[in-house]
């Protein structure tokens, strides 16, 4: 941190570095906007976290709401005192923050289970579930999205175009009902629900380093039939929520492979007889990298809110499909203890983006 | 309103290129000027979505002499409906697992979808128009903490925000009109962040033109300047967030109702309740009611996004001619959510936005005039 090293990862310029930053400002430090953006996360999640925790106390206390029915009202009484749901509603925010910031997101009302377990087991099963869309997403938008740039207003770019509004029109649990429809019980090839057999999840179950990531787990077993039941299993969700995101990158390739096809060196490029395809693969696609990586930062909280419906439609025993069994319960500690986790996640995953955005484009600085 | 416009509609380019003539009260309606300005491909969209929009609100507007039974009916004439029977000519789609008319809810549904439409983009035109007015234009911390504040509900998922929303107003369970006003605020919350930047940014760069400082000069008040000559300037992208939202709005209230925060079956057809039933019968093999509530979603959201796509590119010369030379390399902008990018652009005002920057919120380069990058929410959408 002498002023002769450059600062990369270097904390925010401290008095004694100052002469250095201020001649590394033109460029634009690395460092310092890895340090500014990081900061940015903590007000985000604080006021997510406190925003819905105000939110979910304006209904009431937890307790009424989850067992209301189910206890006398002496009971009920007990109950909340002894949850501390009866003490002034900002000494139970400073104490919720506290627990937060040491890891503790509250115990489940209708379950009593930590939230933070709940997270561990169910949270792969999102994650896998979203790289898998991701996957989808990638393979199906980002060619897509060339191909219709490339044939701008004509016939193959309407079509493509209205892919596109498709995949967005149509919602992650009605295109998750329609492929259940045809490939399920119609052509009766993939499976309806559910993220594997009850056999292989039994031969996985005691396996001695259980991941929960089935795929890595189903590996592990090294049996060719769980492999591929596992697989098959994963196929229409990641289909359903996939096709959703790939609609936004197929828009959004096309829009910026469209800017940077009508550049100057794409012209030059042309005329030194590069090939159309290379043109498009490599001149015109990769500048247009750059926005396309910030918006998948987006596209992060949309899979996970997707996520939620995609794995109520099929039986995906994620994060999204618990909390979905949380809110038909009425446990709302529960629900506020995974939704300020989802925000955590979200807030995360972008700066990581924002990260890679900078590391890629040097312009992307403070 | 008949001569005012002029004035104080002066942005530089009218008042360098005043116009001809004044063209007819019709031309100048929002959609029907669009539609004279488009050709061929983009005519076709913008065609199709206004034909499927129309009878969209067609059929919610003329919902109870279109559908043949109501979306509560479980009885006819003879007895009893039925559960789960198949599409016949008593009952065109068949009827549903709870014994409904599956034709007649989907009608009523489009009723409660354009309801719920029409009330959360008002709330959220209301107050994401005047928030964004009143941070942009005074700027300040108020401006910080708005932007802060609408940066990270604009990053959260949009759904959960829509659940915990409706637990809030509603306790997660509702009935008639205080369920479809609990979906559109739910709904509400979500979309204001949108809004307020979209007039923030416009206001922030309107603030500093020439016309503004004119009618400082001469002693206008804020409420006046702010109303007469920023807003009046700032809302031509309004309609195309319009028109998103909308498509927007329907998708949230049925995955709301998907997940069991909607309108109970007794209150107003919804769709995605109806999906939610839905799905123990697909399994079964039963799959008309599911397809036909899906395709209702399908549709309506399809209508509207068409016309709203179209109204985007028809707004912006870049995409409206077919050789455009600019470089649209640039066209995330305002999806992206990096506070402090943001920020800057409040602190810095003008600086943001002229000389130094070309660069948007998300750090990549763009024209001078990020006016109409704002309106490229759509990649934020719903599932």
């Amino acid at each position: 941190m002498t002023a002769t090293v450059p600062a990369v990862g270097a904390p925010a310029p401290s008095p004694t570095s100052r002469p250095t930053a201020r001649r590394r400002l033109p460029g634009g430090g690395l460092g310092r906007y890895i340090v500014v953006r990081f900061l940015l996360i903590i007000p985000t999640i604080f006021i997510l976290v406190t925003l819905v925790f105000f939110l979910m106390r304006a209904t009431g206390d937890p307790i009424t709401a989850a067992l209301g029915g189910r206890l006398s009202g002496a009971q009920l009484q007990e109950r909340i005192h002894a949850a501390g749901y009866d003490r002034p509603i900002l000494v139970q925010y400073f104490e919720y923050l506290g627990q937060i910031v040491t890891g503790n997101f509250g115990t489940s009302i209708s379950d009593n289970r930590p939230i933070t377990t709940i997270l561990a087991t169910y949270g792969v099963a999102t994650l896998e579930l979203a790289f898998y869309a991701l996957i989808v997403a990638f393979i199906v938008g980002i060619p897509l999205g060339m191909l219709a740039a490339y044939f701008r207003d004509k016939g193959q770019d309407a079509v493509l175009r209205v892919f596109a509004i498709l995949c967005y029109a149509t919602p992650v649990f009605f295109a998750g009902i329609l492929l259940k429809l045809v490939f399920s019980v119609w052509l009766n090839v993939l499976p309806v629900a559910g993220r594997a057999s009850t056999s292989s999840e039994l031969e996985m179950q005691f396996l001695p380093n259980k991941t929960g990531i089935y795929l890595i787990d189903a590996f592990q077993t090294g049996d060719p039939a769980v492999i591929s039941d596992v697989l098959m299993h994963a196929i229409l969700p990641a289909i359903a929520l996939g096709l959703l995101t790939a609609g936004v990158f197929l828009r959004l390739v096309r829009t910026n492979v469209i800017g940077t096809l009508s550049t100057d060196y794409v012209d030059a490029a042309r005329s030194r007889g590069v090939s159309e395809f290379r043109l498009v693969r490599k001149h015109a696609y990769k500048p247009a990298l750059i926005p396309i990586i910030t918006v998948i930062g987006l596209q992060i909280a949309l899979l996970l809110g997707g996520a939620v419906l995609t794995e109520s439609t099929f039986e995906w025993k994620g994060l999204g499909f618990q909390l979905a069994q949380y809110l038909a319960a009425r446990d709302f500690v529960a629900v506020q203890g995974i939704v300020a986790l989802l925000a955590v996640i979200v807030a995360v995953t972008n700066f990581i983006v924002d990260i890679i955005a900078a590391l890629i484009d040097p312009r992307v600085r403070y | 309103m008949t001569n005012s416009p002029t004035r104080t509609k002066s942005t530089p380019t009218s008042t360098r290129l005043p116009r001809p003539a004044r063209r007819s009260l019709l031309s100048r309606l929002p959609v029907v000027h669009q539609l004279r300005q488009s050709v061929g491909l983009q005519r076709g969209m913008l065609v199709a979505g206004l034909i499927i929009t129309g009878v969209f609100i067609i059929c919610a507007v003329f919902a109870q002499f279109i559908a043949p039974y109501g979306f509560a009916q479980l009885r006819g004439p003879d007895g009893q409906f039925g559960a789960q029977l198949p599409p016949s000519p008593e009952h065109l789609w068949g009827t549903t697992v709870g014994g409904y008319d599956v034709f007649s809810r989907v009608i009523w549904g489009a009723q409660t979808a354009l309801e719920v439409m029409i009330v959360a983009i008002v709330l959220s035109i209301f107050l994401g128009v005047f928030l964004g007015l009143v941070s942009g234009y005074f700027g300040g911390w108020l401006d910080r903490i708005l932007v802060v504040l609408a940066d990270a509900i604009y990053a959260f998922p949009s759904l959960l925000l829509a659940i915990v929303m409706s637990i809030v107003i509603s306790g997660g369970q509702s009935n008639l009109y205080g369920g479809i006003l609990a979906a559109a605020i739910s709904i509400t919350v979500v979309y204001i962040p949108q809004y307020f930047r979209v007039i923030r940014a416009e206001t922030v760069r309107i603030k500093g033109e020439a016309f503004v400082e004119s009618a400082k000069v001469i002693g206008a008040s804020n409420a006046r300047i702010m109303v007469r000559h920023v807003l009046r300037n700032s809302t031509r992208t309004l309609p195309l967030i319009f028109t998103l939202n909308a498509s927007e709005a329907v998708l949230t209230l049925a995955g709301l109702g998907f997940l069991g925060f909607g309108i109970e079956p007794t209150a107003a057809a919804e769709w995605g309740y109806d999906l939610n039933k839905s799905l123990s019968d697909v399994t079964s093999g039963i799959w008309w009611t599911a397809v036909f509530p899906g395709l209702a979603i399908v549709l309506s959201v399809l209508g509207v996004t068409l016309v709203g796509e179209s109204l985007n590119d028809l707004a912006d010369p870049r995409l409206r001619g077919r050789r455009a030379v600019a470089a649209a390399a640039g066209d995330v902008a305002a999806t992206s959510v990096v506070p402090g990018g943001t920020l800057e652009a409040g602190l810095g005002g003008l600086s943001g936005l002229e000389g130094c920057g070309d660069f948007d919120d998300s750090g990549t380069r763009t024209h001078t005039d990020t006016s109409h990058t704002d309106t490229s929410q759509p990649e934020r959408r719903q599932p």
